[in-house]
């Protein structure tokens, strides 16, 4: 049964690594004059789109979702909407962060929300689909006796490296080597893409070397 | 019970943290001493009088002879390194610097009599600012020249501008604008060009070349001065191994022949570097690259004697060209000049034309000059060291006579006094630079070695203070080893060189006890406490030790200081951010509201019930909101400095008397008072909810009137400082008296009230019950109601009255004994117990604060209004922390994490406040608030500029120790009332009694939040230390990092100070606490 968990979860996250990839390489080659530094903007949403569409369906078809509770229409449309509803929250939420972390306020609100969302779909999409659009269960699973299952505990690993690789994104921003990736908020974006796919590969890794010690109580 | 007596241990708390201190000082003067070069200027002139021959010539002026130029071009490339003049034809694949220049190599073969090419040696530092003030004021600047005013740049000492403009000489300058902010005014004519842009390599030299060959042809000048910046730019962005490079030489070529081209017969030309550069195109050292630069002189008609061979020097030491210019332009000497006259430009004696100064006579002068320097600046300073002094002297005056009896004998011209004058000027300047311009390597060393052993003792001090505490003798012998090493020190310096340099005695004192302490405590491991040591250096692995490493490594880079303000901040937030998220995973945070059957061996049990620990995590969210709203808010009171380009400096920081717009004014006097109120507001309201206002001492009093009343005056002061001064005409006088008054009342009335607290800090109200009122409590059920809610007035309803068990318990004890046997409520009642060691501090940290805020602009107000609130939230935060993580009570020791934070913020609002680590960013004003007439002494504006720049520093330090008494103030209410209603008896919330209960604990766990409180400091401070150090010819050491190392050590001393205020207070406020219970428990000897 780990076996399997872990391999299912290898190769989920090497589709979506090699879809972060696909919506670099892609567009350079479709697109004239796209660039990853001079086009930024075009290549976060194309990375962002590109996450959400293939986690969405890769964790649905995986069954990794919660089941709906209720097997009504209204009920899953409810469903869908409070998770776009949560979707948009939490990009309004990373951008307040940014903000608060020093991005401008004014200036480059669209590279800051483009950041924000791109955050989003790295980190809160994933949360929707294991969890579903439940704020208490996902604050639930960052804490060391929180993680239910395989899944949970990959999910912390994930958002975790994504938010720290975010983070260290933003240091080499005040020095003055005056380099095209210094500019907001290329560094940020490339540190959270960095992590998220450091995530993607540390993840089953850590699992598979520490299905020993993982005990979950109920599934 | 020995509770009532037992005090804290305050001697070996204060004597370990004074010895910390003191070593940290050790280690830091030490490597000033080595590495800030300081230097006294002389400000006195030279005039053409001290020209005179002695007693011989009266009649003939100096200033008025015929000097042998009438005119000359100063052409300054800067970083001319003496590898790109030389030519070899001989280099067939030349690297892109050599070769480039061939009009020098050129003019030196076909005009051997009008030309010469030198190595031009610089004194270390080399930077450009330095180096302009080396070669026009003929001395060794230091990065410290005593006696330059911090605030501007503007050259006060003697100096060849000065002296020709005294003369009458026209001198014209373009280029580089450094120059127009050493000499403002000082030009007959001049075009600064903008310098501070290193990757921009043309603008000035197209500025100069759009106007230098005009000017040449015109007749309005007589000295030029031009300096291209080009070749250091391209230096600094490429490399000299660059194509750059050579296309900037060849322009340099070019204009060099253009210039030949249009000299007259009475000009000399001067082209030559400030300073050289490394491979890397840096220069601020001392290597030898970096040092050499070129000089080429050439005069269109002949100077040079054709077969001088032993005369010509190879190597010409920046210093020797302004006495060498002066003679040569007929000006007298600047009075510090320590050069030496270049004697190839001077005819040997005898072979001179009328009227033209010849070699001997030229030296003369010199010497004459350079002694009367020595001895003036050996009357002001004295750091020259005496047996060189004295040499120096002999040597003078045994020249001095042999001089004028040879001149009385005509035998001018003999070789022996020539270079026995040489060997004299040679010797003053191989001293003064020994003294000024070399880094002193040992020294440094010694100040690095000393920090980093400081750095280990705090932190085995930190992690040891309980035993420490217990054993109370390892200081002693300390600082009996201390003082005996500093001893044996003096005593082998003055057998072996016979006079005693106090840094050395310092250095071996400081060290040996260092290493005897570290030794000691090392010895006294037991194993079980190897394995405690091993686990709390695991616990330093955290998150709050690698934010502190990221602070430490950033000041390492000159960007990141520069950005020094939002870097801090985002640490700040990071680490407040962490505290939140590590309650969280370890399920802390929200109690489990979910109800999975878990077992508890996997949960740690939940030792506050729900409800509690809901309420505790909602104010740690609120209070997170909190601290990163005001650390966001605090951004907006930043300044600028100069290297950080777009920058508007924050509004705030424009006092009211200079803002022109009356709306906006009124606006933000408006603001700033609200903020005031607000603070004084806060402060008071915290005080009163404890309790802590009801008493009749005198601590009360100034928490009641002098505090608010200060706070109106300053009000008051800004209302007057901020009127215009033609609204009210005839009230001017006034004003006048208001503007002196207002302040000095402030002052008055905050030194009153800071002396008042320290005298009585108690704040606690005793109620002592009437007979009557203890039979009515007597009926109430639980024993202990009387003490918690009832208070029959009704200006008590806001307080928290505390009895302190053990005391009351006695109290029962001895109505037992009188038999009253149905009595249950305590015989007194005390009020704002709970918070008797917090409240007189935080009192004392706000007045400290409106003191502070005094010598601020008006609009920091707000700024101080958010470090008051940033102050409060991280209390709170580390407060509900440790409630909601508390297992077991028992030491009070406060964890990393907030003490990290503390530091942060404090540097985080030193920028807040508009400062910088910047000379130029220094509030002079502070100094003139309540003296608008200046002062007389300086010890009091420099208090007072020190206490405006240290505001932040002062503020965080001496309220460090509400960290540890915070979390027993937050002690959570309905834990207790729970508690007390099952077991009433044994469980009275005690707050900070309970530091009380145990002395012990008490003081080793301030001793170790003081402790890692200064070892955060004192990391930061060793980092900017090794930055120094290790970047020392980093263009920008003089610019960043030397002026960091100076605003991070004044700061470390400051907060040094006012922690060891904060410390004693506390002490003071325990010894009252316990003089207060043996009042009123006087039998309690048992
Ligand atoms: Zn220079
Ligand atoms: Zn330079």
């Amino acid at each position: 049964m780990w076996d399997q968990e872990i391999r299912a979860m290898g190769s989920c996250h090497a589709i979506l690594a090699a879809s972060v990839l696909l919506a670099t390489v892609l567009p350079a080659v479709l697109v004239p004059g796209f660039s990853v530094y001079g086009t930024h903007l075009l290549w976060i949403y194309c990375v962002s789109t590109a996450v959400t569409g293939v986690s969405a369906v890769v964790f649905w078809l995986l069954g990794v979702t919660p089941p709906a509770k209720k097997h009504t229409v209204g009920y899953k449309l409810s469903r869908l909407f409070r998770s776009c509803l949560y979707f948009f929250l939490s990009c309004l939420f990373f951008h307040t962060v940014l903000v608060l972390y020093g991005a401008p306020l004014i200036d480059s609100a669209l590279e800051t929300f483009s950041l924000a969302v791109l955050l989003t779909s790295l980190t809160t999409l994933r949360c929707l689909c294991v969890l579903g659009p439940n704020v208490q269960a996902w604050i639930r699973v960052f804490s060391r006796h929180g993680a239910m299952s395989v899944w949970d505990t990959c999910l912390q690993i994930t958002v975790a490296c994504t938010l720290v690789g975010a983070w260290f994104g933003a240091f080499p921003i005040p020095l003055d080597w005056d380099r095209p990736w210094q500019v907001w908020p290329v560094s940020c974006s490339f540190g959270a893409t960095f992590g998220f796919l450091t995530g993607l590969f540390a993840a089953p890794t850590w699992i598979h070397y520490h299905r020993k010690q993982l005990t979950y109580k109920c599934k | 019970m020995s509770l009532c007596v037992s005090r804290m241990r305050w001697f070996p708390v204060l004597s370990l943290l004074l010895w910390i201190c003191s070593v940290f000082l050790c280690g830091l003067y030490l490597f000033v001493g080595g590495f800030l070069l300081v230097r006294v200027e002389v400000n006195r002139t030279s005039s053409c009088l001290d020209a005179l021959f002695p007693g011989q010539e009266p009649e003939r002026d100096f200033c008025r002879g015929q000097p042998r130029f009438h005119k000359a071009v100063l052409l300054i490339v800067d970083a001319l390194r003496i590898e790109f003049a030389r030519f070899d034809p001989n280099n067939t694949s030349p690297r892109p610097f050599e070769n480039k220049l061939p009009v020098l190599g050129e003019t030196l073969s076909s005009e051997p009599s009008h030309s010469r090419l030198y190595a031009f040696r610089a004194d270390p530092p080399t930077t450009t600012m330095q180096r302009i003030k080396g070669f026009t004021t003929g001395s060794l600047p230091t990065f410290i020249d005593v006696g330059n005013n911090f605030a501007s740049s503007a050259i006060l000492e003697d100096n060849l501008i000065q002296q020709l403009g005294q003369v009458g000489k026209r001198v014209v300058f373009m280029g580089d604008d450094t120059w127009e902010s050493l000499y403002p005014k000082r030009f007959h004519r001049s075009l600064p060009f903008p310098s501070f842009n290193v990757k921009d390599l043309h603008t000035v030299d197209d500025g100069i070349l759009q106007h230098i060959y005009s000017t040449l042809e015109g007749d309005d000048w007589d000295v030029l001065v031009a300096h291209f910046l080009g070749v250091d730019h391209c230096g600094h962005r490429f490399g000299p191994d660059h194509p750059a490079m050579a296309d900037k030489l060849s322009q340099m070529d070019r204009v060099i022949r253009s210039v030949m081209r249009r000299l007259q017969k009475d000009t000399l030309l001067v082209v030559m570097g400030d300073h050289g550069m490394t491979d890397t195109g840096d220069h601020g050292g001392e290597s030898q690259k970096e040092t050499d630069a070129a000089i080429f002189i050439y005069s269109p008609s002949p100077v040079f004697q054709k077969q001088q061979a032993q005369l010509e020097p190879e190597v010409v030491p920046q210093t020797d060209l302004v006495p060498t210019l002066a003679l040569l332009l007929g000006i007298p000497i600047p009075y510090s000049s320590v050069g030496q006259v270049l004697l190839p430009l001077f005819p040997p004696h005898g072979q001179s034309a009328a009227g033209a100064l010849s070699q001997q006579e030229a030296l003369w002068i010199n010497a004459k000059q350079v002694n009367r320097f020595l001895e003036t600046y050996s009357s002001v300073a004295k750091d020259i060291p005496p047996d060189a002094l004295l040499h120096l002297r002999t040597q003078f005056s045994r020249l001095s006579s042999e001089y004028l009896s040879a001149s009385r004998k005509g035998l001018l011209s003999s070789p022996e006094l020539t270079s026995s004058l040489q060997d004299y000027l040679t010797s003053v300047r191989d001293t003064c630079r020994a003294t000024w311009a070399k880094f002193n390597a040992f020294k440094m060393a010694a100040g690095l070695l000393v920090l980093a052993l400081a750095c280990v003792s705090c932190l085995i001090l930190s992690e040891l203070s309980l035993t420490l505490i217990k054993e109370n003798d390892s200081i002693k012998s300390c600082s009996v080893v201390a003082v005996l090493a500093g001893v044996c020190v003096a005593v082998a310096q003055m057998l072996a060189r016979g006079f005693v340099e106090v840094c050395w005695c310092v250095f071996g004192a400081a060290l040996s006890s260092e290493l005897l302490f570290i030794w000691k405590t090392y010895q006294a491991k037991s194993p079980s406490r190897k394995v405690a040591n091993f686990r709390s250096l695991r616990g330093f692995l955290t998150p709050a030790a690698f934010i502190l490493l990221l602070r430490c490594a950033s000041l390492l880079s000159d960007s990141y200081v520069i950005a020094e303000g939002r870097v801090v901040t985002f640490l700040t937030l990071s680490l407040a951010l962490y505290v939140p998220i590590h309650l969280n995973w370890h399920g802390l945070l929200l109690p489990q509201t979910y109800d999975s059957p878990k077992p508890s061996a996997v949960l740690p049990s939940p030792a506050l019930p729900n409800s509690v620990a809901r309420k505790e995590a909602n104010t740690l969210i609120a209070c997170l909101v909190l601290v990163v709203g005001s650390a966001f808010l605090s951004l907006f009171f930043h300044s600028c400095r100069e290297e950080q380009g777009s920058c508007q400096p924050s509004q705030f920081l424009a006092p009211l008397s200079r803002m022109q717009d009356e709306k906006r004014k009124n606006l933000h006097y408006v603001l700033s008072v609200c903020a005031l109120a607000l603070y004084t507001y806060l402060i008071r309201n915290w005080m009163r909810s404890c309790g802590n206002l009801n008493a009749t001492s005198i601590t009360v009093f100034t928490a009641n009137w002098i505090f608010p009343l200060s706070s109106v005056s300053l009000a008051l002061h800004w209302a007057v400082s901020g009127t215009s001064e033609d609204s009210f005409k005839n009230l001017s006088e006034l004003i006048g008296l208001a503007q002196v008054a207002l302040p000095r009342a402030a002052y008055f009335l905050l030194t009153t009230g800071l002396l008042l607290i320290w005298l009585d800090p108690l704040t606690v109200f005793i109620k002592h019950k009437s007979s009557a009122q203890r039979l009515a409590s007597s009926r109430l059920p639980p024993r202990y109601r009387a003490s918690i809610g009832i208070s029959p007035q009704a200006e008590l309803h806001h307080l928290i009255p505390q009895i302190y068990q053990e005391m009351r318990r006695s109290l029962d004890d001895g109505e037992l004994n009188a038999g009253a046997e149905e009595d249950s409520g305590p015989a007194v009642e005390a009020y704002g117990l709970g918070t008797v060691y917090s409240a007189p501090l935080l009192l004392l940290c706000g007045v400290l604060g409106v003191g502070l805020l005094l010598l601020h602009p008006e609009g920091m107000a707000l700024a101080f209004l958010l470090l008051l609130l940033e102050m409060g939230a991280v209390l709170h935060i580390h407060a509900s922390a440790v409630n909601l993580s508390r297992t077991q009570a028992g030491g009070f020791g406060v964890p990393w994490t907030p003490v990290v934070l503390w530091a942060l913020a404090a540097t985080q609002f030193f920028h807040s406040t508009g400062h910088m680590p910047t000379f130029p960013s220094i509030q002079w004003g502070a100094a003139f608030v309540g003296f608008p007439g200046g002062h007389t002494g300086t010890v009091l504006p420099a208090t007072l500029v020190t206490l405006n720049t240290f505001a932040s520093h002062i503020l965080f330090a001496v309220s460090c120790p509400l960290l540890l008494l915070w979390p027993l103030v937050c002690e959570p209410q309905s834990s207790r009332a729970a508690r007390s209603s099952t077991d009433a008896e044994v469980d009275e919330a005690k707050m900070e009694i309970r530091l009380r209960d145990s002395p012990v604990h008490f003081s080793s766990a301030l001793l170790q939040l003081s402790t890692r409180y200064l070892f955060v400091h004192g990391a930061q401070v060793f980092a900017s230390v090794c930055a120094a150090a290790i970047l020392r010819r980093h263009l920008m050491v003089w610019k960043v990092f030397a002026p960091k190392l100076m605003f991070e050590a004044s700061a470390f001393v400051v907060s040094c100070v006012s922690l060891l205020i904060g410390v004693t207070f506390v002490l003071r406020t325990d010894s009252a606490v316990s003089r207060w219970f043996k009042r009123l428990v006087p039998d309690v000897s048992r």
